[in-house]
């Protein structure tokens, strides 16, 4: 298997870790059964999103794909951010192997995840807005 | 500790070595005759042939004309395993005994098997990977044509009670295959003493090259032909002999077979301090049994991290180590050999598998040492799986209890 440079590179120099206190909107996705956990912290002022950290129980792929979900909102309007996909996430890391594509999933869930409590904070009911999103629970490849 | 390049994984492969090389680069270049041929080329080409299978042969206690060269482990099981199947069922025997922790080339022979009309019994282990001869005999049935466990575990390095199911299986008289792939060249075996029927062996394990290996087969078993063709390999596995790669094995195995009581003395020391050093990490618990175990081999668990992420930083590092998590495997399931044992998904996925080779030094596991707790508390500060651990079980982030 084999990883491009900006994987290794957003892996061995994560971009945002760590939490932000009061955030505006946390989400976490995934489950320890199947071996990835990624919890997404935001923080909104005006509309924009100003800061955004991660923390990700994973692999390499996982943490890469947490740390530049986080590079790609950080800075831009809440109506951007909500379109991220993790076909964006998966470019922008120049590619990742096929085994590893849920991986990018998982960010664009947990940035979502981390939307949707922002929504909720605020009286908003994020599913008109971000549709309904797959859970991990639904996922097909673990039996939890 | 300065950085350096510590090759930790000899479970997975090992490196050619410099006197395994020598004896065979001249059958590349010089000796490159077909051992078929009648000439003196091809004769010298088959005396090479004939004095590596002596060779192969008097490592494992075997006769010369018991010594099947193959490809490598995974051939040399599906050889075996199918074949015994194919005897058994001429004589309406279609049960096989295996256990939960073989290696995939058992496994997934085994399940090919059970979509073929074959019923196996998988049995299970107990919390340190061991299977017992008790288990094995009450498991044998009238109809049960084959038992086949490994030598030794690759992921934990247990070793089986061998001599024991032999004899089990010698009582009882159904064959016994064993995958010894892990074993050869690191624990004494005499496949006579031992009552082992088949064993499966591979070259990359102990030095020799990719791409060659063996397969034991006691005289008096007929296993079906492998590959129709030539004559060669007494007509069972045809096709031009690899005679570098044979020759290779037969050096490989000797030396590897040569000083087995004093490199496990001196390699299990190093794994057992290697073991204590990383038993100081709070929340790692070591998989398999400390004392039946491969004189290389650590298994350790970590809780709160991810084992793949663990092996890129410890390869960021210089060092080279293999893990059970799901995403080595291509798969979301963790190792089989670990969730066998007992452990939850969570607790697998933070394996980690260090393989020391016999040129490991105490440096190198001073080097691993000095290295892998930064990693640990790096991952679990990122962890949110660690975060919850803490708090759940009121533990200090770098897991100590708190007062």
């Amino acid at each position: 298997m084999i990883y491009s440079e900006k994987v290794m590179d957003h892996f061995a120099n994560p971009r945002n870790v760590g939490e932000i206190e009061n955030a505006d909107g946390i989400g976490e996705v995934g489950n320890a059964k199947c071996g990835d956990i990624m919890k997404m912290y935001l923080k909104i002022d005006n509309g924009i999103i100003t800061d955004a950290k991660f923390k990700t129980f994973g692999c390499g792929a996982a943490v890469a794909t947490s740390s530049m979900a986080t590079e790609l909102i950080k800075g831009k309007p809440v109506e951007d951010a909500v379109k991220l996909t993790n076909k964006a996430v998966i470019e922008a890391l120049d590619g990742l192997p096929p085994a590893k594509l849920h991986c990018s999933v998982l960010a664009e869930q947990a940035t979502k995840a981390a939307l949707a409590d922002y929504y909720r904070k605020n009286g908003i009911d994020p599913e008109p807005i971000l549709g309904k999103f797959a859970d991990c629970e639904d996922c097909e490849n673990c039996g939890v | 500790m300065e950085k350096r390049f510590v090759y930790a994984d000899n479970a997975a492969t090992t490196r050619v070595t410099k006197n395994v090389l020598d004896v065979m680069l001249p059958y590349f270049t010089e000796g490159y005759g077909n051992a078929s041929s009648i000439y003196q080329l091809g004769m010298d080409a088959a005396k090479a042939v004939l004095a590596a299978r002596e060779k192969v042969a008097a490592a494992l206690g075997a006769k010369v004309n018991e010594i099947y060269f193959t490809a490598g482990g995974s051939e040399s099981d599906n050889w075996a395993i199918k074949g015994a199947a194919e005897l058994g069922a001429k004589k309406g025997k279609k049960h096989i005994i295996t256990t939960a922790i073989e290696h995939h080339a058992v496994l997934h022979t085994c399940e090919y098997l059970e979509k073929h009309g074959f019923e196996v019994t998988y049995l299970p282990v107990d919390e340190y990977g061991r299977v017992t001869a008790q288990q094995v005999a009450d498991a044998i049935r009238e109809d049960t044509c084959l038992v086949t466990i490994m030598f030794a575990n690759n992921e934990i390095g247990t070793i089986m009670p061998i001599p024991e199911i032999g004899a089990v299986c010698k009582e009882k008289k159904v064959m016994f295959h064993t995958d010894a792939v892990q074993a050869v060249g690191h624990v004494e075996i005499d496949v006579k003493a031992m009552d082992i029927d088949m064993l499966s062996l591979s070259g990359h394990k102990i030095h020799a090259p990719k791409g060659i290996g063996a397969l034991y087969m006691r005289n008096g078993i007929a296993l079906p032909n492998l590959i129709a063709g030539g004559a060669q390999e007494r007509g069972k596995r045809a096709g031009t002999e690899n005679v570098p790669g044979i020759v290779g094995l037969a050096e490989a195995i000797t030396t590897a077979c040569a000083d087995i009581p004093e490199k496990t003395v001196r390699i299990s020391a190093l794994r057992d301090k290697l073991i204590e050093g990383i038993l100081k990490i709070p929340q790692t618990r070591l998989n398999g049994d400390a004392k039946q175990r491969l004189a290389g081999n650590v298994n350790v668990s970590i809780r709160g991290i991810e084992g793949e992420s663990l092996l890129l930083m410890l390869d960021l590092n210089g060092i080279c180590a293999s893990s059970g998590s799901a995403c080595t495997s291509g798969s979301l399931d963790p190792s089989h050999v670990l969730l066998a044992i007992g452990l939850p998904h969570e607790i697998a996925h933070g394996s980690l598998r260090l393989s020391l080779g016999e040129d490991a030094t105490e440096e190198d596991v001073d080097y691993i040492l000095s290295v892998l707790p930064g990693i640990v508390a790096r991952l679990r500060s990122m962890s949110p799986l660690w975060e919850r651990v803490c708090k759940n079980e009121n533990l200090n982030p770098d897991g100590t209890p708190k007062a």
